[in-house]
């Protein structure tokens, strides 16, 4: 069973793709602890998108979607057509040169990787699939 | 969205966000620690027991201070996360570059 949500690029929006994971996953028995995580990574995801590649625009639409697998674990897919930023070439700055910079952003991709088992990139017609993958246990 | 509340109390000054800070919300979190800041308070605790979330643009909030609170001898403690809380900060090791007690009484006793 697949959840998809279409949603607009206002960062005002991130709290209904917080709620909609979370009702999403929840049939499923999966530890309140990883739902908690996946959210936030999806989050982190998301924002950066809505800021980065659509500088918050509200009319500009992007897909969501999340689906079981048993074996595979917990599929996300963020479906956009604008050329997504490849958070695998990515390199985080380090904590401690983030401090000594005052900088507050430098966290959420760093989040993302730690949370999720895989990310990857494909293109398709036009419009760029991003999945992440994270294995978890079922109840 | 989140409300923050401030509350004074023996010289401390108390910010209580309540609900879910995230990249839309976290910009009021940084304006009243910088209203902390800018009134003088050296002593700041950040009650974390209606906090229902936070993501990465919340935790920068508190990174970006570590510096300047360093260079201006102002202690933070953060207090009564929940689990889900914890553990955000937990991913990155930021428990270790900030200070973060059990309750309300250990804060104190930490920002002494």
């Amino acid at each position: 069973m697949k959840s998809v949500y279409k949603v607009g690029c206002s960062i005002e929006n991130l709290r209904g793709i917080r709620d909609f994971i979370r009702n999403a996953l929840k049939p499923y028995g999966v530890r309140e602890l990883d739902i908690s995580e996946m959210v936030l990574a999806m989050d982190e995801m998301c924002s950066n998108l809505m800021i980065h590649a659509h500088h918050c625009n509200p009319d500009d639409l992007f897909e969501l979607s999340v689906r079981v697998d048993k074996n595979l674990g917990v599929v996300f897919e963020i479906i956009d057509d604008k050329s997504v930023f490849d958070i695998n070439a990515f390199e985080e700055p380090a904590l401690d040169h983030i401090v000594h910079e005052k900088r507050k952003g430098g966290l959420g991709i760093r989040l993302v990787k730690a949370i999720m088992d895989h990310v990857e990139y494909e293109h398709q017609k036009g419009k760029t699939v991003c999945r992440l993958t994270k294995k978890v246990q079922f109840n | 969205m989140v409300q923050i509340k401030r509350i004074q109390e023996d010289g401390l000054d108390i910010i209580v966000p309540i609900g879910e800070v995230d990249a839309s919300s976290s910009i009021e979190l940084d304006l009243v620690i910088a209203k902390s800041v800018g009134e003088g308070y050296t002593k700041i605790l950040v009650d974390c027991t209606a906090l229902e979330y936070i993501s990465s643009a919340g935790l920068g909030v508190f990174m970006s201070y570590i510096e300047e609170f360093k260079d201006k001898h102002i202690r933070m403690v953060l207090f009564g996360m929940n689990e889900r809380v914890a553990n955000t900060f937990e991913i990155l090791g930021l428990n270790e570059l900030l200070t973060i007690a059990g309750d309300k009484a250990q804060a104190k006793q930490l920002v002494a």
